[in-house]
C-alpha cells in the first residue's frame, strides 16, 4: 500500500511535468488549456498522495473546474482562427524561446541543487484531513477568510466594470 | 493511506512546475498563454506549501493553498476581463501592442 501511494506520486508528477511542458509550447490556446487541465488533475493526484485530500478535491473543482472553464469561455469569445495559429508559430520560431528556457533551467538547477544539498529533511507521511483544515481555517485564520472574501468581492466588481460594453469612441481622439 | 515521500521530491516538483511557468511567461507573446503560465506558477507555489504542510502534519499549508486559490481566481477574472477589452481595442493578443501610450 505504501509503495503504491509513492508510485502514484511519482507517476502523477511525471504526468504533471510533461503536460505542463506541452501546455506552454502549444500553438492553439484550446490545446494548451486541455493540457493544463491534465496537469492540474495530475497535481491533484499528487496532493492526495501527499496526504491533503481536501486540497486535492478543491484543485479539481476550482482550478480544473472553474478557472480553466473561464479561460475556455474567453478563448471561445475571442474566436481565434488558423491565422492566429500561424502568427503564434512565427512568434515561437527560432531562438526566441531558447533564452527563456536556458534562464529558467539555470534557476531550476540552482533550486534543485539547494534542495538536494540540504539532505534528508524528513518525509511527507501525515494525512491532514478536512476537519483539521476547517478548524484552523475558522479559528486562527478567520481574518484571512474575511480578507479573501473582500478580495473576491473586489474581483467581482472589477470584472463587471471591465466587462461592460466598450464606450462609444469619442470624436475628440 | 500512509505514504513516505521524501519532502525534497515534493519541493523539486514544485520547483519544476514554477520554472516551467516562468519559461512560458518569458517565451510567449500571446496574452492568453502568459495568463496560463501565471496559473502554472501559482500552482507550483501551492505544491510547495502543501508539501511543507503535510511534512509537519499541520493544516497551515493547505490553508495557504486555499488563499492562493482565491487569489488565482480573483487574478484570472480581472485579467481575462482586461484581455477581452484589450482584444476589442487592438484586435490582437500580442502583448507588445500595449507597449506604447497614445497620449
Amino acid at each position: 500500500m505504501t509503495s503504491l501511494m509513492e508510485a502514484a506520486f511519482y507517476v502523477a508528477a511525471v504526468v504533471a511535468i510533461v503536460s505542463t511542458m506541452l501546455a506552454i509550447t502549444r500553438l492553439v490556446a484550446v490545446h494548451a488549456l486541455l493540457y493544463l487541465i491534465v496537469s492540474l488533475l495530475a497535481v491533484a493526484v499528487d496532493f492526495y498522495t501527499m496526504g491533503a485530500p481536501l486540497v486535492a478535491a478543491l484543485e479539481v473543482i476550482v482550478y480544473a473546474g472553474a478557472i480553466v472553464v473561464l479561460f475556455v469561455f474567453v478563448v471561445m469569445m475571442l474566436n481565434l482562427g488558423a491565422q492566429a495559429r500561424d502568427r503564434e508559430r512565427q512568434w515561437l520560431s527560432g531562438k526566441i524561446w531558447i533564452g527563456a528556457a536556458i534562464l529558467s533551467a539555470i534557476l531550476l538547477a540552482e533550486v534543485i541543487y539547494l534542495i538536494v544539498r540540504a539532505g534528508n529533511v524528513g518525509s511527507i507521511s501525515g494525512v491532514v484531513g478536512p476537519k483539521q483544515v476547517a478548524i484552523a481555517l475558522y479559528g486562527p485564520y478567520l481574518i484571512g477568510v474575511e480578507l479573501v472574501s473582500m478580495l473576491l468581492l473586489g474581483a467581482l466588481v472589477g470584472a463587471s466594470h471591465l466587462g461592460r460594453p466598450a464606450p462609444k469612441k469619442t470624436e475628440a481622439r | 493511506m500512509m505514504s513516505s515521500i521524501p519532502m525534497g521530491h515534493g519541493l523539486i516538483l514544485a520547483g519544476i512546475l514554477f520554472a516551467l511557468g516562468l519559461a512560458g511567461l518569458l517565451m510567449r507573446r500571446n496574452l492568453v498563454f502568459i495568463l496560463i503560465s501565471i496559473e502554472i506558477m501559482l500552482n507550483g507555489a501551492g505544491v510547495a506549501f502543501v508539501a511543507a504542510g503535510s511534512r509537519w502534519s499541520q493544516p497551515d499549508g493547505q490553508i495557504v493553498f486555499l488563499f492562493i486559490l482565491a487569489t488565482a481566481a480573483a487574478e484570472v477574472s480581472i485579467a481575462l476581463a482586461l484581455l477581452v477589452r484589450f482584444y476589442h481595442q487592438h484586435s490582437t493578443l500580442d502583448a507588445d501592442a500595449a507597449s506604447g501610450m497614445r497620449g
